[in-house]
C-alpha cells in the first residue's frame, strides 16, 4: 500500500527507466563495449517490429515491450557489427507475433534473439564478465530489479531464481572444499543479477501460479549451472530460459489466462507462502 | 584549434616485464613449484600461450624457473590423461617472439617544421625487456595411497608422470614421499581438482636429457588435448606464492578475441600522449602503469593488452609469427609457409586475406585473495583490432621564425604539462618528479600557474591579447 502513492501503474515504466540508468552506468563506468549505433539499432529494430506486428494483427501499438527488449539487448549481447542487434531485435520481438499459444507469447523476446545470434550467427557473443562483481553495481542492479519485479508481481520469481542458483554454487563448492570466496564471486556478477530481477521473472513467459512460477524459475537455474559446471557453456543462464519456454510450448497446455501490465502488485507473503514447498531445497 | 602534421617514426616496444619480477622467482602459473631443498621458492611472473579451436587446446607453458635444475619440479591438472605423443617440448624463441609481437608499444613522432612542410628522417629501433633463463631437477620413485601413475613419459629434458588420484590426501602424501615438497594448503586445492575429475601431470627435469639439450635454461614444455572446458588453473600456483604474480596469456583462436568470463577483461589504456623521457624507462612506465591500472580495477580484472589478426600489425613491435612458429604453438590449421614476412614499421593486410589466426595477449596480476578461482575463458567473435600503444611527440627543434612557428612554441608547453598529467594519471607516478624528468629530457617548461576562478570568467586583469 505503501508505494501505491503516484506511482505508474506498469510495471515497465520501472523496468524501462531501471535498464536504462544500468546501460548508462555501464557505459559510463564499465566501458561496456556497445556503440551509439548499435543501441539505436537494437532499439529502432524492436520497435519496427513491434509496429509491423501490431498492423499485421491490427493490435494497440505497444511501445514499451518492444523498447524493453531493445535495452535488454543493449544490455546483454555484444558485437562488432551492427546487424546481429537488428537481427536479435528482429527475432525477438517478432517471436512474440509469430509464436503464440494461448494468447501470450512464448518466449522472452531478448531471451530468444540473444540465443538465436549466440548459438547461430557467429558474429556475435554474450560477455557476462564485462560486469564484474562489483558490489555497487550488483546492489544497484537488484535495488531497481527488485522494484520492477515488485511492481510486476514476480519478485518472487527473482528470488527463487537467485536462491536455487546460490544454494547450487554454494553447495558445489562445499563438495569441492574450495573456498567460499568462489561462490561469492560467481554470485555477485552483474550479468547473473540483471538477468534474475530483469529477464526470467518476465511476467509474460513465466507461469502465472506461483507454485509453476517457482518451478519455472528453480528449473531455470539448475539447468543454468549443468550447463556451465558440467557441461563448461558459459552462457548457459540465457539457453536455460529458452529451452525451458520451448519445453512449455512443445508440451503443456497453455494457462487460462495471463498477466496483464498495470495489474496491482501481488503482496509478496502471500506469493512467497506458497511456492515454499517446491522450490527446490537450499 | 591548428593542425600540425607529425611524421611517424620509431616504435619501442617493451616487453613485458617480467623480466623485471622478482630476483630469484620462479615462475608458476598453473602448477606450483615444490622444492626438494628448503629452498623457499616463489611464484611471480609466468608466460602462457593457449591455442583454442572448438574444444581443441593447445598449452605452452614457458618455464622461466630460476633455482637449480635438479630441484625443479611443477605440478599441473589437466582434464584428461595424456599420451605421449600429447606432449612436447617447444622453443623458447617462439613465444618470446609471441610476446615481442603483442606487446605494449611506444611511438614516437616528430613535429615537422610549423614553417615549412618538409620530410624529416626516420630512425627505428626497439627495445625489448626480456628475459629467460632455467634450471631443474629429476625424479623419483613409485606409490600407491590411492594415487595411480597413468602413463610416465621422458619428453625432452623432461621427466613427465600422469597421475590421478582418488583423494587429495593420497596424492599428497605421494607426492611428499616421492620427495615433493608441498606448500601449505595444496592439499585443499588438489581436493577440489581431484573431484572435479582432473588428472595431474608432474614433471621434473632429466638431467641427463637436459645437459644433452646443451642450454642453460629450461625449454617450454606443450601439451595438447580435447576438453571443453577453457580455462587456466592458477589456484595451485597461488598456494605457494609470495605476493602477486604477474601471469601473460597469449591466445590463439581462429574465431575471435578471447575473454574471461568469471573475471572483468579490461582494455588497458592507450593511445596517449605521454612525454619523451618515457622512451628511456618504458619498462618502467609499462609496469607502473599496469600496476595504477589493476589497482583502480580494485585488483580484480584481467587485462587486454592486444587483440589482433595474426596476419599484420600496425605499428609493429616484431614481426608477425611465420606459419612455422603457429603450427609449433598449436595452430593446426595453418598448411604451408603463407606470406608471413615482415616490413616493420607496418605490415598491411595481405591480399589473401587473414592468415585465420586471431591473436589476444591477457595480463594479470592475481593472488589468491583477488583471484580464487581458475581463470575461466571464452572465446567471442569480436576481431576488432587492439593494441596498448603510447605516443612520444617529439617537438621540432628548428628555427621556425614564421608566425605559425611562434605560435607552435607557445602551444608547446600546454602540451607537455598535459603529457606530464597524463603520464601521472596513468602511472600514478609525481606529477612534479615527472615535470622535472621532462626538463631533464629537454622538454622544459613553467607548471602553469593556477588561475583564480573569476579570472577564468573575465580574464586576467592587464593580461595583454595576442
Amino acid at each position: 500500500m505503501i508505494a501505491r502513492l503516484a506511482l505508474p501503474k506498469d510495471a515497465r515504466w520501472f523496468q524501462i527507466g531501471g535498464q536504462a540508468s544500468i546501460l548508462l552506468t555501464g557505459l559510463a563506468v564499465f566501458d561496456f563495449r556497445i556503440g551509439l549505433t548499435q543501441i539505436i539499432a537494437a532499439i529502432g529494430a524492436s520497435l519496427a517490429a513491434q509496429a509491423l506486428g501490431t498492423l499485421l494483427i491490427a493490435g494497440r501499438f505497444d511501445w514499451k515491450s518492444a523498447l524493453i527488449t531493445g535495452l535488454s539487448l543493449c544490455l546483454l549481447l555484444r558485437a562488432n557489427d551492427i546487424w546481429p542487434f537488428v537481427a536479435a531485435a528482429l527475432i525477438g520481438t517478432g517471436s512474440k507475433f509469430a509464436l503464440r499459444r494461448g494468447g501470450r507469447h512464448v518466449f522472452n523476446p531478448a531471451n530468444i534473439g540473444i540465443v538465436a545470434m549466440i548459438a547461430f550467427s557467429g558474429a556475435a557473443w554474450t560477455s557476462t564478465g564485462e560486469w564484474g562483481s562489483s558490489p555497487a553495481f550488483a546492489i544497484l542492479i537488484a535495488a531497481l530489479g527488485a522494484l520492477v519485479c515488485w511492481r510486476a508481481s514476480r519478485l518472487d520469481a527473482a528470488l527463487v531464481y537467485l536462491g536455487v542458483y546460490a544454494a547450487l554454487v554454494f553447495g558445489r563448492a562445499l563438495y569441492l572444499g574450495d573456498p567460499l570466496a568462489i561462490p561469492v564471486l560467481r554470485l555477485g556478477h552483474g550479468a547473473l543479477i540483471l538477468f534474475a530481477f530483469f529477464m526470467i521473472s518476465d511476467p509474460k513467459t513465466t507461469p502465472d501460479n506461483p507454485r509453476e512460477r517457482a518451478l519455472f524459475v528453480g528449473l531455470a537455474a539448475l539447468i543454468a549451472y549443468v550447463m556451465q559446471f558440467h557441461f563448461f557453456i558459459s552462457d548457459g543462464i540465457f539457453y536455460a530460459p529458452f529451452l525451458l519456454a520451448l519445453f512449455r510450448f512443445i508440451a503443456l497446455r497453455p494457462s487460462p489466462r495471463g498477466y496483464e501490465w498495470g495489474a496491482a502488485p501481488a503482496p509478496l507473503r502471500f506469493r512467497f507462502a506458497r511456492p515454499r514447498k517446491i522450490a527446490p531445497a537450499e | 584549434m591548428k593542425t600540425r602534421s607529425f611524421k611517424k617514426m620509431m616504435i619501442a616496444a617493451a616487453s613485458a616485464i617480467a623480466a623485471t619480477a622478482a630476483a630469484g622467482g620462479a615462475v608458476a602459473f598453473c602448477g606450483f613449484y615444490v622444492a626438494k631443498a628448503d629452498t623457499k621458492l616463489f611464484n611471480k611472473a609466468s608466460k602462457v600461450a593457449i591455442m583454442r579451436d572448438g574444444d581443441r587446446t593447445v598449452m605452452t607453458l614457458a618455464n622461466d624457473y630460476q633455482g637449480a635444475l635438479k630441484e625443479f619440479a611443477m605440478v599441473i591438472p589437466v582434464p584428461v590423461v595424456l599420451e605421449e605423443g600429447q606432449i612436447h617440448v617447444t622453443e623458447n624463441a617462439i613465444l618470446d617472439h609471441l610476446d615481442a609481437y603483442t606487446a605494449p608499444r611506444l611511438v614516437e613522432y616528430f613535429d615537422e617544421d610549423p614553417c615549412a612542410l618538409q620530410e624529416i628522417t626516420v630512425t627505428a629501433s626497439r627495445q625489448f625487456a626480456e628475459s629467460a633463463s632455467p634450471e631443474d631437477a629429476r625424479r623419483k620413485g613409485d606409490a600407491a595411497l590411492g594415487v595411480t601413475v597413468e602413463a610416465e613419459y621422458t619428453v625432452g629434458e623432461y621427466d613427465i608422470q600422469i597421475l590421478s588420484a582418488k583423494e587429495s590426501g593420497g596424492l599428497a602424501q605421494w607426492l611428499k614421499q616421492n620427495g615433493y615438497k608441498l606448500p601449505g594448503g595444496a592439499e585443499e586445492t588438489l581436493n577440489s581438482y581431484i573431484r572435479q575429475g582432473t588428472k595431474f601431470f608432474v614433471a621434473k627435469v632429466n638431467l641427463e636429457e637436459q645437459a644433452k639439450t646443451g642450454l642453460k635454461y629450461l625449454r617450454p614444455l606443450q601439451v595438447a588435448f580435447e576438453h571443453p572446458r577453457f580455462m587456466l588453473p592458477i589456484r595451485l600456483g597461488t598456494v605457494n606464492a609470495d605476493g602477486k604474480q604477474e601471469l601473460f596469456i597469449f591466445a590463439l583462436t581462429r574465431t575471435g578475441r578471447v575473454e574471461t568470463t568469471n573475471y572483468r577483461t579490461v582494455k588497458l589504456p592507450t593511445g596517449m600522449d605521454v612525454p619523451i623521457y618515457v622512451k628511456d624507462e618504458f619498462g618502467d612506465f609499462y609496469k607502473a602503469m599496469f600496476a595504477e591500472q589493476t589497482k583502480r580495477e580494485a585488483e580484480r580484472a584481467v587485462f587486454l593488452e592486444y587483440a589482433w589478426d595474426m596476419n599484420w600489425c600496425d605499428p609493429c613491435a616484431a614481426d608477425p609469427l611465420s606459419n612455422d612458429e603457429l603450427r609449433e604453438l598449436g595452430v593446426y590449421w595453418l598448411d604451408g609457409e603463407a606470406p608471413n614476412q615482415s616490413v616493420r614499421p607496418r605490415r598491411p593486410a595481405p591480399p589473401g586475406g587473414p592468415a585465420d589466426v586471431f591473436v589476444t595477449r591477457l595480463h594479470v596480476s592475481y593472488d589468491a585473495a583477488h583471484f580464487p578461482e581458475d581463470l575461466m575463458f571464452k572465446e567471442t567473435g569480436d576481431r576488432e583490432n587492439f593494441q596498448g600503444r603510447y605516443v612520444m611527440r617529439h617537438p621540432y627543434k628548428g628555427e621556425a621564425k614564421c608566425e605559425a612557428g611562434e605560435e607552435y612554441r607557445a602551444s608547446l608547453p600546454k602540451r607537455f604539462e598535459a603529457e606530464a598529467q597524463t603520464l601521472a594519471t596513468l602511472t600514478g607516478w609525481d606529477v612534479n618528479e615527472i615535470r622535472s624528468k621532462m626538463k631533464g629530457a629537454g622538454q622544459s617548461f613553467d607548471p602553469p600557474k593556477k588561475d583564480k576562478w573569476w579570472e577564468r570568467l573575465w580574464g586576467k586583469s592587464g593580461s595583454k591579447k595576442g
